[in-house]
């Protein structure tokens, strides 16, 4: 991580020791210094070159005053795009960035002493903290954001009808495939499930691995139980099953999984153990034919162009024709203020601003493989990739967030995630998985 | 010595009278602060924590909102782990089991390397280097290293070389061995994963206690082996009559760390991800507290109160034993 050496050293040590010391503390409590430690990327200001520097003057005159944003774009990439983001703002910020995973884990204790802005999710996982009083109402940052459409307002409120989030971006999950590989071998997108077995019978046959599998972490595959959920019982039953109104042993989950039986013997052997990173590199070396993941897998490609051009999705094929493919998964992220923050103008200045337009224009100038939520910002520079997700996500009937996203997010890791990854390692005990799974639901009470 | 007294005196009044003679006011008033205030630390840091844990684990919290909405369930906690989760908590226990045994066999190994290496073999330097350099690792460190190098089923370095085709030994948690348990719905055993985990904390733990056996034997007077050597012992007598028991401080040493070692195991368990068939009580504990969006921190609790009680037990019999058999 580079770290800009001319700006306001001082200001910048002592929030770094707060933070360092706050994410130390909890991890130590977790037994994880080290992987704090070797998380955390530091802070980085968001203003380090000159170029940002009038705009940062001129806002400072005109009152807001500096505030602080943590963060957990860790990337080199996400982090500089964020930087530049937040630079278009014009509001003086100071930017903590946090290892993503890292930040992930421990929001629970971050929550309580943050930043005055915050990155996360939206969707059932914003409202979790909402619900607990330690988010700040962003109702009149929303009132003036133009180009929001009301499904982002939808994500962004809480149960109480306030808005605590400002969504930034988003990324449809679709499944992905390099294009050459399939005008090489004649092969068509498949929008049928019958069509989508044919494809990957054809492409055993030539050789290639159908479907690229990863679930290292846990969650890789919550994707792929999604969409069959989403196309095999429909969008309502899915939300329903994620608020915790369905038994897991119902027929219509052990549907999902008997439908989800018929695809492995075309997955990639050993999903539990890779990394989405490893088939990332898979699909790029086509060693397999098609991924099911997020956009995010172009930011695996983005030293190797000719990779990145040759990549392209289609939506998840139709399962059951009433359905049809009328659902997708695009997970919104974004940022919330905290409860108490210190500048709390400075916060909502800063908010707005990463709301509009020119913030995530700037974003996406370092890093174009997620969509701008706010409808206003320029789709002039989108590569065909980009287009393409917005295309499918305004087309899409409904927009289901992810499953850790929808559901209690503990409920999702320590429950569902584990039990996925059990029925991926023997697929015949889905039965008494599922059982487990129903059982341990019943210690959670849902929203 | 307490039995060697003769029966009218009272044995510890003697012992105290004796004892008081011979200490000062001011003697006694440094003893006190000295032992004192380290103590009080000690209960402060190590055993109100502890006390509080007890005590959350019989309250439901999610560790965000206000202490006021904490509410008491009573046994409700430990009903679930031992009934609803019991999957997760008898297979974390008996991976705990699992550690345990095989740290002590490889105490037994780097034991074995200290004693071929403290006979001055061509090049013993180099070879302690090499045992030694992964101690110098954190566990977590080790993880990732193994992960990323040796594991991993496409890139790995073991996978490359293994005979049959790419092994997952991060993620594979099928068992290589597992038996029923009555009442309990997952047979316990040993998970490949786990296996695999296993070989990478035996990297470290052999040349970590190699040293410390090393140390021991540096000190060992040579004039015993000598001795034993001329009233015509083997290699093995000479080890097994000589040395060894005169090794003993390194033994108590040994032992302790590697129980400890084995019941806290956590870190190179996060660094793999934790793994489906690789939870331990250090994961099942976190892995509650730091769960996000309403952390359940009675559950982690009650998962952390049954390895306090495991913890405890081991220690409390330690200390009973040793400090019995070092009186004489």
């Amino acid at each position: 991580m580079t770290r800009p050496t001319e700006s306001s050293p001082k200001r910048r040590g002592a929030g770094l020791n707060r933070r360092d010391f706050m994410i130390g503390g909890t991890a130590v409590i977790g037994g994880a210094a080290l992987l704090a430690s070797c998380g955390d990327d530091g802070a980085t200001t968001a203003a380090p070159t000159t170029t940002a520097a009038p705009t940062t003057t001129a806002a400072a005159d005109t009152g807001p005053g500096s505030t602080t944003l943590g963060s957990n774009f860790s990337g080199e990439t996400n982090s500089r795009a964020l930087a530049a983001a937040v630079a278009a703002t014009g509001v003086e910020t100071m930017i903590n960035t946090i290892d993503h995973n890292t930040y992930q884990e421990n929001f629970n204790t971050y929550i309580q002493q943050p930043d005055d802005v915050v990155s996360w999710f939206a969707g059932y996982r914003m409202r979790a903290f909402a619900g607990k009083g330690v988010l700040g109402d962003v109702s009149d940052v929303w009132a003036g954001l133009n180009g929001m459409s009301d499904g982002f307002r939808s994500a962004s409120t809480g149960l109480d009808g306030k808005q605590y989030f400002v969504p930034f971006y988003f990324y449809p999950w679709a499944v992905h495939y390099r294009k050459s590989l399939f005008s090489d071998n004649g092969y068509s997108i498949p929008t049928t499930w019958d069509e989508f077995k044919a494809l990957c019978d054809a492409m055993q046959a030539d050789g290639i691995i159908p479907l690229t599998a990863a679930n290292d972490g846990r969650w890789p595959q919550m994707g792929t139980f999604d969409m069959l959920n989403l196309r095999v019982n429909g969008y309502d039953y899915h939300v329903s099953l994620m608020g915790g109104n369905e038994s897991w042993e119902s027929a219509e989950v052990k549907n999902i999984f008997s439908t989800w039986s018929e695809l492995l013997p075309y997955y990639q052997p050993d999903a539990n153990g890779r990394a989405w990173e490893e088939g990332a590199r898979a699909l790029g070396g086509k060693e397999t034919g098609m991924y099911l993941i997020g956009t995010f897998l172009g930011d695996q490609y983005t030293e190797t162009s000719e990779i990145l051009d040759d990549i392209d999705f289609f939506l998840f094929p139709e399962v059951n024709p009433e359905h049809g493919q009328d659902a997708i998964e695009a997970p919104i992220d974004g940022f919330m203020m905290a409860a108490e923050p210190d500048n709390e103008a400075g916060a909502k200045a800063l908010l707005g601003g990463l709301g509009s337009a020119p913030a995530i224009d700037a974003y996406i100038s370092v890093t174009p493989s997620v969509v701008a939520a706010n409808s206003n910002a320029d789709t002039s520079g989108y590569t065909p990739l980009q287009q393409r997700s917005a295309e499918a996500v305004s087309s899409a009937k409904y927009i289901a967030q992810f499953l850790d996203r929808d559901t209690d997010p503990d409920f999702a890791s320590t429950v569902v995630g584990p039990g996925i990854a059990d029925f991926l390692g023997s697929p015949g005990s889905i039965d008494s998985i599922l059982a487990d799974i129903e059982a341990k639901k019943q210690t959670y009470t849902f929203e | 010595m307490e039995a060697t007294t003769a029966p009218p005196f009272r044995p510890g009044q003697k012992e105290r009278r004796r004892r008081s003679s011979t200490l000062t006011g001011r003697d006694r008033m440094w003893l006190w602060l000295m032992v004192g205030v380290p103590a009080l630390l000690h209960i402060a840091l190590v055993w109100v924590p502890a006390g509080l844990t007890v005590a959350l684990s019989f309250a439901q919290w999610d560790n965000l909102t206000p202490l006021s909405d904490i509410s008491a369930t009573g046994f409700r906690n430990y009903w679930i782990i031992f009934t609803i989760f019991e999957g997760d908590l008898f297979a974390a226990l008996f991976n705990n089991f699992l550690l345990i045994i095989w740290l002590t066999v490889c105490s037994a190994i780097g034991m074995l390397f200290a004693y071929l290496l403290d006979k001055n073999v061509r090049g013993s330097a180099i070879y302690q280097s090499i045992y030694y350099f992964p101690v110098v690792l954190s566990l977590a460190v080790v993880g990732f290293i193994w992960k990323s190098t040796m594991f991993s089923r496409d890139r790995g370095l073991l996978n490359e070389i293994w005979p049959g085709g790419p092994v997952d030994f991060v993620g594979d948690g099928t068992k290589l061995f597992s038996f029923d348990v009555p009442f309990l719905d997952p047979a316990l055993g040993l998970s490949k994963n786990f296996a695999a985990l296993l070989v990478a904390m035996a990297w470290r733990h052999i040349g970590y206690i190699m040293v410390m056996y090393l140390a021991g034997l540096k000190a060992v007077d040579p004039s015993l082996r000598e001795a034993a050597q001329i009233d015509g012992c083997n290699e093995w007598q000479s080890f097994r009559r000589v040395v060894f028991p005169s090794l003993r401080p390194i033994n108590v040493i040994v032992v302790v760390i590697t129980v400890i070692e084995a019941l806290r195991a956590y870190d190179i368990i996060a660094a793999l991800n934790e793994p489906r068939g690789t939870d331990v009580m250090g994961t099942l504990v976190t892995k509650s507290l730091l769960g996000e969006g309403g952390g359940r921190v009675g559950f982690g609790s009650a998962y952390g109160v049954v390895l306090l009680l495991l913890c405890l037990g081991f220690i409390i019999w330690y200390v009973t034993n040793h400090y019995r058999e070092s009186d004489i």
